[in-house]
């Protein structure tokens, strides 16, 4: 278990709220609200790399966009390394914007198809910097060097690289500014499986070089076992489930969780045959008209009376491992799976 | 696993290539497999390695020009697709041969009901009258799992979600009965939990309709759950066909080795650092005299610049084209 106390936090999000208004009817009067991230907290220690995982909708791009104030958000704080950015104007802001960056999910749109791949990199440099112009040309390339692109490419238009080599040069831009934070928002999802892992890599050498602090946000569950530290959960706007990397994929604790991981493949025929699938049934419900009670109470195959009713409150069940679900904050029912995750609590308190 | 039969699809020696401006693309080159009836194969490889591209050719799909379909050979039912013509070959589509496409919002005509696309496959090939048509309809979407069936006939695409919308992809593929189901990265677009239901849909689909399926993915995972044979594609060629336990505990060509050491589980052992295949995949603009992963490859050596390999039988029902040989560490003597 990592030892939280000794570590730093680096971004600490709190009560983050994301809510986006619906307009309705001729007068295009305020009918509700699209909660996208709703009342969700966690922290982000230095040099760690936190996985945000969830399916299409469930907030977790709302969140990392939130997390570098790219939106007004509704509600909460967002501290990053000391510095509340959570209410602080965008003027204000943009002279902190250089320690937090972004790498966008699509290369191809987030490259302007008519700079250069040097002007799109030095961008940053011309925003933020005094440099000179030989300053930020031997900039540029040494950024190059970094992310593995040939430096005489340098005055190459984005099409003429392939999608693995225009997520580089999206990396090299994020890096210009020597940010400690970078939120990586899907940065491998348009990729193919052998050009991922290279993107991968990268951005693990470049941490373990530069010591970055990633929020890493994907829908792959098998490459955040691979990259993240710790992972949090998301389901509409919630973070449901929050655990070290280990411990969420060997012993999920929420129901979701469980789903979730059941229902990604295994490259392995063998695993794939005995494998226990949870099929959840229906779909994701609209983040304007969540459910009353828990989020999600009409997929969950462990719903309960209380569930229906009553948004469960978070709660650590093992040092690091916090999840919201009534099957671990109710003690007047017992059920087979609370005793068997009070073992587990017991078990872990006794190993500290 | 269904074994032997007379194949229902027979495909020998397909080449497509693309005339583009700065030359020709050799996107298919000398393809060949076959599909036993009640059997899913499962087709892997990386966008640009081809799979798509076969299955259009196969049943007349691709614009031509600027396609080209250079010769080989489509026997479905002792014809030959690639010569019976357009107005045979619409007959077949849609009724003996269905096709899956990925995206289902862009293959659902939105401006249509649901019910309006699902009845016209089985007024134009079936000849049913517009109620029977109805009502085989409303029966289809309760086969793929629609609740409510009847009532959401009347609805138009854009008012179901993503995986309901795929369902009626494949209720309309599966609409005439058709003897092969094509299905072009079905669920790529689709979250997992609803890939997972989708999956689990198919093969109960299969259990009771019994009818042979191709399923092309980039999906390592999803071939290992549901395939029987798998056949790997890279630029353009066939490199490696094996049944699916075989490929995955056996695998022969340095590009499925590669292939499957790449890729991240969510359970097993956990890698510190990713395998990576180093480069990119080849542009097919040269025709194909050697062998197309040689750039790539831990094992190339001088004759893999000189020749294209060709697929020789290297177990039971497995096959490779490659002239390395994993099991000696060195070149294959046979062929």
């Amino acid at each position: 278990m990592l030892d939280d106390t000794a570590r730093r936090k680096l971004v600490e999000v709190k009560n983050l709220k994301m809510h986006f208004p619906i307009y309705s009817g001729v007068l295009r009067s305020r009918t509700g609200e699209v909660k996208a991230v709703d009342d969700i907290s966690f922290d982000v220690f230095e040099g760690e790399t936190l996985g945000l995982v969830g399916e299409s909708g469930c907030g977790k791009s709302t969140c990392g966009r939130a997390v570098l104030r790219l939106y007004d958000i509704t509600e909460g704080t967002v501290t990053i390394d000391g510095i509340e950015i959570g209410t602080m104007d965008q003027q204000t802001l943009r002279g902190y914007r250089p320690m937090m960056q972004m790498v966008f999910q699509d290369p191809q749109a987030s490259l302007n198809p008519r700079m250069t791949v040097a002007r799109i990199i030095s961008e940053p440099l011309e925003e933020h910097t005094d440099l000179s112009d030989v300053d930020k040309l031997a900039r540029v390339h040494e950024l190059m060097d970094a992310v593995g692109l040939n430096r005489d490419f340098a005055n190459r238009y984005p099409h003429e690289f392939s999608g693995g080599q225009r997520q580089r040069i999206g990396i090299a831009r994020a890096l210009a500014l020597n940010p400690k934070f970078i939120v990586c928002d899907e940065p491998i999802a348009a990729l193919d499986v052998s050009i991922q892992a290279q993107v991968v890599n990268l951005l693990e050498e470049l941490q373990d070089k530069l010591g970055l602090t990633y929020l890493f946000i994907s829908h792959d569950l098998s490459m955040v076992r691979h990259i993240a530290d710790r992972v949090a959960v998301m389901y509409l706007g919630k973070v449901v489930e929050l655990a070290p990397r280990d411990a969420l994929y060997a012993t999920p604790k929420h129901p979701y969780t469980e789903a979730l991981l059941s229902a990604v493949p295994d490259p392995d025929p063998s695993v794939e045959n005995r494998k226990e699938r949870v099929i959840l049934t229906g779909d994701v419900p609209s983040p304007s008209n969540p459910p009353q009670g828990c989020n999600f109470c009409t997929r969950c195959p462990k719903v309960m009376e209380i569930c229906k009713t009553v948004d469960p409150t978070t709660v650590e069940l093992a040092p690091g491992h916090f999840t919201a679900c009534h099957l671990y904050t109710q003690t007047t029912t017992m059920t087979a799976d609370n005793t068997v995750a009070q073992e587990a609590q017991k078990s872990d308190q006794q190993g500290e | 696993m269904p074994d032997g039969g007379v194949p229902v699809l027979d495909v020998k020696d397909l080449k497509t290539v693309f005339l583009t401006r700065s030359g020709e693309v050799h996107a298919v080159n000398s393809v060949s497999f076959d599909l036993k009836p009640g059997e899913l194969l499962g087709v892997v490889g990386e966008s640009g390695s081809g799979k798509s591209v076969t299955m259009m050719s196969l049943i007349g799909l691709l614009p031509t020009p600027p396609a080209e379909i250079r010769g080989g050979s489509v026997v479905f039912e002792g014809e030959d697709l690639l010569k019976i013509g357009e107005d045979r070959l619409r007959k077949l589509r849609g009724s003996r041969i269905g096709f899956v496409f990925q995206d289902p919002m862009t293959s659902l005509n939105p401006v249509f009901t649901v019910g309006f696309q699902i009845c016209e496959p089985l007024r134009k090939h079936m000849g049913l009258s517009k109620s029977e048509a109805r009502t085989r309809a409303v029966e289809l979407l309760e086969l793929v799992g629609i609740p409510d069936a009847r009532r959401r006939l009347r609805d138009y695409p854009h008012q179901f979600s993503g995986g309901m919308r795929q369902r009626v992809m494949i209720a309309i593929a599966l609409a005439c009965d058709p003897d092969v189901l094509i299905a072009d990265e079905p669920t790529t677009a689709l979250d997992v939990t609803i890939q997972a239901q989708i999956l689990e849909l198919m093969k109960e689909l299969r259990e009771k309709l019994g009818m042979a399926v191709i399923w092309i993915t980039h999906d390592l995972g999803v071939i290992a759950g549901i395939a029987d044979r798998v056949m790997v594609m890279y630029g353009g060629q066939v490199v490696e066909q094996a049944p699916v336990r075989e490929l995955f505990a056996n695998p022969q060509h340095p590009y499925t080795r590669a292939l499957l050491q790449t890729v991240p589980s969510v359970s097993g052992e956990r890698s510190e650092k990713l395998r990576v295949i180093e480069g990119q995949p080849p542009i097919l603009v040269d025709a194909p005299s050697a062998c197309p992963f040689r750039a790539r490859c831990g094992h190339a050596f001088a004759r893999c610049d000189r020749e294209n390999p060709a697929r020789v039988t290297v177990g039971p029902g497995h096959d490779a084209a490659c002239f390395w040989n994993p099991a000696t560490e060195g070149p294959r003597d046979a062929g």
